[in-house]
């Protein structure tokens, strides 16, 4: 199963290396990422495999959301069929 | 992978739009639980909804948060209580309607439906039993919705119903007269009413259902709005296009979360209701729809057109994204539900006259609506029975959620928190349908209900 995390807001020091240290915490493997900056404004897109997630994933989703919320970003993981399903037929 | 474009889309919807899933409803028949006891068939109803929906709320808390999605409502709703009360007393269905409050309470679901009765043609003793306590049952009780059919295209309008409905909704004002006449935001009259419907207060699990089934209520008016207002000036056609690629994409999120949430209950799929309902919240109405369509006001002339071509573009929409569309299905213009609503309202350009209009091109009546608490039950009779034959007379559903609110006044406004939002008090016109309302019997189906 995979997941999706984005990232969103103003561009911040390290914020990859910190969503990625609490991925190899999670052990959620890393597939791709994907990111974007437009003027101050950041977009960062990761794709997870959680198979092997060693936390139920509402722990690791609220990890990422706190993570987010201390570093002034929205920061969301959620499991990647809602994307699928709005924008694919 | 994904488009980082579409991803960013979904989370604008969810975080800026007020995009949700309104409602899992959760169908539970009481069929099996018919005892000639009153303790009995209570104790059963007790033990089968608790059971039954024991996981419903953790269930839909888990797939919240698995799919970053805000699941508003987790409810509940019955085969209607008349049909299994049965030879119960008034007291009897009181009770009935108490045990569905501790049931709610032990599953904390928001809401449970299904203290109804259906009598379009005629009315079993079951069902006036239960009609005649309605007001307590709602007043002494906070969950229980009630709704209550009166016609039907095909067998006509039971104007004796109605009449006993207009007392109901008077009296259930003056019980809860100290918390705003809340019972009245409660019950629900309705023309046609949908068996699979998952939004209150008309929910109840009907007849023809399984055993048990989940159905899910969608909505998004503020997804839809922004959408609209990105679009600028183009022509209608184009409008229309927007409207229902948007509906679509809202509807397979709706249709995501009801095939994981019966996968994970192991409960079977019944049907997604298409419908855009809105809430008091900035950014989630459907009057922002029309006025962002081109009206300077919800009301003004030109909101039935805009508002018959949204609801259309929405199932058209919204079909394309779900196995199984039922329930209501369309835009809800609940009065205080609805910012733009109640702003049209307060500055006099939302009557009673139009809303009634918009009910015969969308998917309910007239929903939520406060008019002054001395309004004579003659008059509340007829309003209903105007709504009602829209409904029988094209085919469709209608309902109407009046609340003559206890003591108040035309200026006055009533505040019922949450979800229900603020109604201002509506003038309604003075003149009595008394003796019309006063000869009861039915009307008559309409020729075009002959369709065999």
């Amino acid at each position: 199963m995979k997941a999706v995390i984005t990232v969103t807001g103003r561009d911040t020091v390290g914020i990859i290396a910190e969503v990625s240290t609490l991925c190899a915490r999670a052990d959620a493997n890393i597939l791709e990422i994907t990111q974007s900056v437009l003027s101050e404004y950041f977009a960062m897109i990761m794709l997870v495999d959680i198979d092997r997630l060693n936390m139920p994933f509402s722990d690791f989703s609220d990890a990422m959301a706190a993570l987010g919320k201390s570093r002034a970003l929205d920061i969301r993981a959620v499991h990647e069929e809602i994307y699928e399903a709005m924008h694919r037929i | 992978m994904l488009n980082t474009q579409d991803i960013l889309e979904t989370i604008q919807m969810i975080r800026e739009e007020n995009l949700d899933i309104r409602t899992i409803t959760l169908g539970i028949s009481l069929f099996d639980c018919v005892s000639d006891d009153v303790g009995r068939l209570c104790d059963r109803i007790y033990d089968k909804i608790t059971k039954t929906a024991e996981r419903l709320v953790p269930v839909g808390q888990e797939i919240e948060k698995d799919y970053g999605i805000p699941i508003v409502n987790k409810r509940v709703s019955v085969t209607p209580v008349s049909l299994i009360g049965g030879s119960a007393s008034p007291d009897g269905y009181v009770q009935i309607a108490k045990t569905l409050q501790r049931a709610a309470d032990a599953v904390g679901i928001n809401f449970i439906g299904g203290f109804s009765a259906l009598v379009q043609k005629g009315m079993t003793k079951g069902a006036e039993n239960l009609i005649s306590v309605i007001p307590e049952a709602l007043a002494e009780t906070r969950l229980v919705c009630s709704s209550v059919n009166v016609a039907s295209t095909k067998a006509g309008i039971n104007m004796d119903a109605i009449r006993k409905m207009g007392a109901a909704i008077k009296r259930a004002a003056y019980l809860t007269r100290e918390e705003n006449s809340i019972a009245c935001a409660k019950l629900v009259v309705f023309a046609n009413v949908p068996e699979d419907n998952p939004f209150m207060a008309g929910a109840f699990h009907g007849m023809g259902e399984p055993e048990t089934v989940i159905n899910v209520g969608v909505s998004g008016p503020g997804v839809v709005s922004s959408a609209i207002a990105r679009a600028g000036d183009c022509d209608l056609s184009a409008l229309s296009e927007l409207i229902k690629r948007t509906a679509f994409k809202i509807t397979r999120v709706g249709q995501l979360v009801a095939s994981e949430a019966s996968r994970r209950l192991g409960i079977p799929f019944g049907i997604i209701d298409l419908s855009l309902a809105p809430t008091p919240a900035i950014g989630d109405s459907v009057a922002h729809i029309l006025e962002n369509m081109g009206l300077e006001s919800c009301g003004a002339h030109g909101t039935t057109a805009a508002l018959a071509m949204l609801n259309d573009a929405v199932k058209k929409g919204g079909v394309m994204a779900s196995g199984h569309v039922g329930g209501l299905s369309g835009a809800f213009i609940p009065v205080s539900e609805d910012a733009g609503m109640i702003a049209a309202t307060e500055r006099g350009a939302l009557s009673i006259e139009k809303l009634e209009a918009m009910t015969a091109v969308c998917s309910v009546g007239l929903d939520m609506i406060a008019v002054p608490g001395d309004t004579s039950e003659e008059v509340l009779c007829g309003v209903i029975a105007d709504e009602i034959s829209i409904g029988v007379a094209n085919t469709k559903t209608t309902a109407v959620r009046l609340i003559p609110a206890y003591g108040k006044q035309i200026g006055d406004s009533v505040d019922f928190g949450g979800l229900l939002g603020t109604a201002p008090i509506m003038p309604l016109r003075p003149y009595s349908p008394a003796r019309f309302i006063g000869r009861g019997g039915r009307i008559p189906a309409p020729i075009h209900s002959l369709k065999n």
